[in-house]
């Protein structure tokens, strides 16, 4: 037959190669001006778009969504077009592609500052700018489909199948945990409330993981490993299997971020359950990877790309071991709402993700310049110094998570609770350090690469279009072994697409359905009833700056806590919180119980300066709620918004909604004067004082708290 | 959530986590084990293809 020629495209590879580059040294350095606000609270500067609530979104998203992001489409267009011989459908979807994701991520940096969000970890971009990331995924979508299509090689390798996979699901997971009701170009409500919008949100947050950090990037393991390595991976067999049961089973796992909160006790089973079962498929997949290397283990010692992947893959495996552990009940009372989680998540972020994207740059930069690493030394001296920043990171952050929970459930003999909250903050400031510590190192590794990159690209010249080729497929396929029966789908693209998108949906739908069907799920109570209209304000004020990074929402069952805080939360409590704000780390205290705790004044003097009225607290200060008026305009456009979702605001309520908030605002301003603090009632410090002083009251005015409706 | 009041009750809530579990455990079975039947041959080609 007939050999086409063709070129691979190499210059958008080398334009996401960049873009990882760039995006990854932005996350991580807002992420270490996140751990050092809370050693030095005065880096918080005074100054909202700097506080720790917002820089943290700012990380986490730059992190996962920039760096690992970009991570994923440069590997992603440099294996799709090599796996299936053929230049990437369309050029101009490809760079629609990369200028639209650039674009997204600036205008999520810039809101996320500017206090715009949904309030939902990881979720946090507003509506407009979820609808431009589903636009941009479907670009990708489209050219990535009708590049294999046109395809030269007619099996899909297991690399591409994990593509198919993590684009359908976060297709999937963006859309359905992105429902919500627009109030004004930048300003939503989550569609659901309450235990729902957890459940949601925790799916989603579960799987962001799962399809975002762990199914793509496991797709370039199986591509970049054998390519590093020189030899076919380990066993094609467990990479069926590791695929089909990992897309099956991840999407079940969400609930156990959730375990003794308020939602049904069936769920919280059912996420242990299926996340203890993650080992199975995870570690097959963590073995094949690490397998692949039998026989060149000595190859290993020279080079630093291979130690990337080695590390990187073994950080793989901890943390797939360590999350099942974590959503065993008993582990997770300990580790919840510490820095247990703090120090999970780093192992896969650092770890995993970082090192699997260094090695994978160090491998493909060079070639497709066609020259070789400036220096293999330099490289080697960022794996060791990369490794040592995540020892540095993980193991004080172990200790804090441990420090934590320990001296939070103490009790004295006289079955008083043992520390206050200020002497756990206090305890873990030493082991913070450290993590801050651990994390510049991580980044100093980073800048040896950028010059190591620098000094290997400079006078080398791109191969911008590649030369290759190969036989087109033939009109009938011939098979030439006699072919087993998953071969029928690794030769359909379109029906893998189909059935990845059943398996992964089994799973939502059993999770999902029955909390949103059954209103017993969540019993109502009669004493809880919508905020009003200053406490909504309020509310929203508490959501831009990010509250919920630090303080949790969410009294679990337990004697300490309850010690602590107050009556453990009911589900019926949050059926009015668009969206739910549980919090997944308590930096400080919970507050679900904060209403009536303290007087107006202590809030006010709180805010000012936290730790004048907390001695040792890293809380930053809030100067503007002071000076920054409520934004009354808003008011009724957000009434009519709740009332849409199913909040019982009467109707025509939003043309009164305003001179009730005043009524409101006056009284607070009032009390606070008979203290000599003054104050203008339309000031923002009314409405997060009134928002606060309302939390968890509802149920203390009631002698019987839960009445389930049947 | 309007459609919450359309469907207020759903009998048997314990049937949905034991179905997933029992769907689950069936999937994984059966993937096992025609992956174990399979030769090996079959797929050695298939395993190839990134160093092509």
């Amino acid at each position: 037959m007939q050999v086409e020629k063709f070129y691979y495209d190499n210059k958008i590879v080398k334009f996401f190669a960049y873009a990882t580059i760039l995006w990854g040294v932005v996350g991580m350095l807002a992420g270490l001006l996140a751990a050092l606000q809370l050693i030095y609270p005065s880096l918080n500067f005074d100054f909202a778009p700097t506080t720790f609530g917002r820089v943290r979104p700012v990380h986490t998203n730059a992190v996962i969504f920039a760096f690992v992001g970009n991570g994923i489409f440069t590997g992603l267009y440099y294996s799709l077009q090599r796996l299936c011989k053929t230049r990437m459908y369309s050029d101009k979807l490809s760079w629609i592609h990369f200028w639209g994701w650039q674009t997204i991520i600036v205008a999520a940096a810039i809101t996320l500052f500017a206090g715009f969000t949904t309030g939902k970890e990881y979720a946090e971009l507003e509506w407009p700018i979820d609808i431009a990331i589903t636009l941009v995924w479907l670009v990708l979508g489209y050219n990535m489909f009708a590049t294999i299509i046109k395809r030269r090689e007619r099996h899909l390798y297991v690399a591409v199948w994990f593509f198919i996979g993590t684009w359908v699901t976060v297709a999937l997971l963006h859309v359905v945990n992105s429902f919500e009701m627009p109030v004004s170009f930048l300003k939503s409500y989550s569609w659901y409330a309450g235990v729902q919008d957890a459940l949601v949100q925790w799916w989603y947050g579960h799987n962001a993981v799962a399809f975002f950090l762990t199914t793509p990037y496991l797709g370039l393991m199986y591509y970049f490993v054998p390519k590093a390595a020189n030899r076919p991976v380990y066993s094609y067999r467990w990479s069926i299997i590791h695929f089909w049961a990992l897309i099956f089973i991840y999407i079940w796992a969400g609930p156990h971020h959730l375990l003794y909160t308020a939602l049904p006790e069936w769920a919280q089973s059912l996420g242990t359950v299926f996340s203890i079962m993650l080992i199975l498929p995870s570690w097959g997949g963590m073995l094949n990877g690490l397998m692949t290397l039998r026989g060149a283990w000595d190859k290993v010692r020279e080079e630093p790309v291979l130690k990337f992947f080695v590390v990187a893959i073994t950080c793989y495996g901890m943390s797939t071991f360590e999350g099942p552990m974590l959503s065993l009940k008993n582990v997770n009372a300990i580790s919840h709402f510490t820095d247990w989680t703090v120090a999970h998540v780093h192992v896969g972020a650092l770890g995993w993700n970082g090192f699997l994207t260094f090695g994978m740059l160090y491998w493909l930069l060079p070639r497709i310049f066609n020259t070789t690493l400036y220096s293999k030394k330099l490289a080697g001296t960022h794996f060791w110094i990369g490794t040592l920043g995540i020892i540095l990171y993980a193991v004080p952050m172990y200790w804090a998570g441990f420090q934590h929970a320990i001296m939070m459930q103490g009790f004295t003999a006289e079955g008083n609770l043992q520390s206050q909250f200020m002497d756990m903050s206090k305890a873990i400031w030493p082991l913070h350090a450290f993590r801050a510590l651990g994390g510049a190192l991580f980044l100093v590794g980073v800048f040896l690469m950028v010059y190591n990159f620098v000094k290997t690209l400079r006078g080398a010249t791109l191969v911008a279009n590649e030369a290759a080729e190969a036989a087109p497929l033939a009109k009938e396929y011939v098979p030439t072994t006699k072919n087993h029966w998953h071969s029928w789908i690794e030769r359909r693209p379109m029906k893998m697409l189909v059935l990845s998108l059943i398996v992964v949906a089994i799973g939502g739908i059993f999770e999902l359905i029955p909390t949103f069907l059954i209103k017993s799920n969540v019993p109502t109570i009669a004493a809880v009833k919508p905020y009003t209209p200053l406490e909504l304000q309020g509310r929203d004020i508490y959501i831009r700056e990010g509250c919920y990074n630090c303080h949790s929402q969410m009294v679990r069952p337990f004697r300490d806590e309850v010690a602590r805080y107050g009556e453990y939360s009911k589900a019926g409590e949050f059926v009015y919180d668009h969206p739910f704000q549980w919090g997944s780390k308590r930096t400080g205290p919970d507050l679900a119980r904060e209403g009536g705790k303290y007087p107006d004044s202590w809030h006010f003097n709180h805010f000012i300066k936290p730790s004048v009225i907390t001695e040792g607290s890293v809380m930053p200060a809030y100067p503007w709620l002071f000076d920054n008026d409520i934004d009354t305009a808003s008011t009724p456009a957000k009434i009519n918004a709740m009332r849409t979702i199913g909040v019982p605001y009467e109707k025509g309520y939003d043309r009164i909604a305003n001179s009730d908030l005043m009524a409101q605002a006056e009284g607070i301003r009032d009390g606070l004067a008979k203290e000599k603090l003054k104050t203008a009632a339309n000031k923002e410090i009314i409405a997060i004082i009134a928002y606060l002083q309302r939390l968890g009251k509802d149920i203390k005015t009631v002698n019987k708290p839960a009445t389930a409706s049947n | 959530m309007k459609f919450v009041n359309y469907l207020k009750d759903i009998t048997g809530i314990e049937i949905f986590p034991l179905v997933s579990l029992v769907l689950f455990v069936t999937f994984f079975i059966a993937v096992g084990w025609y992956v174990y039947k399979t030769p090996k041959k079959a797929m050695q080609g298939n395993a190839l293809l990134p160093l092509d």
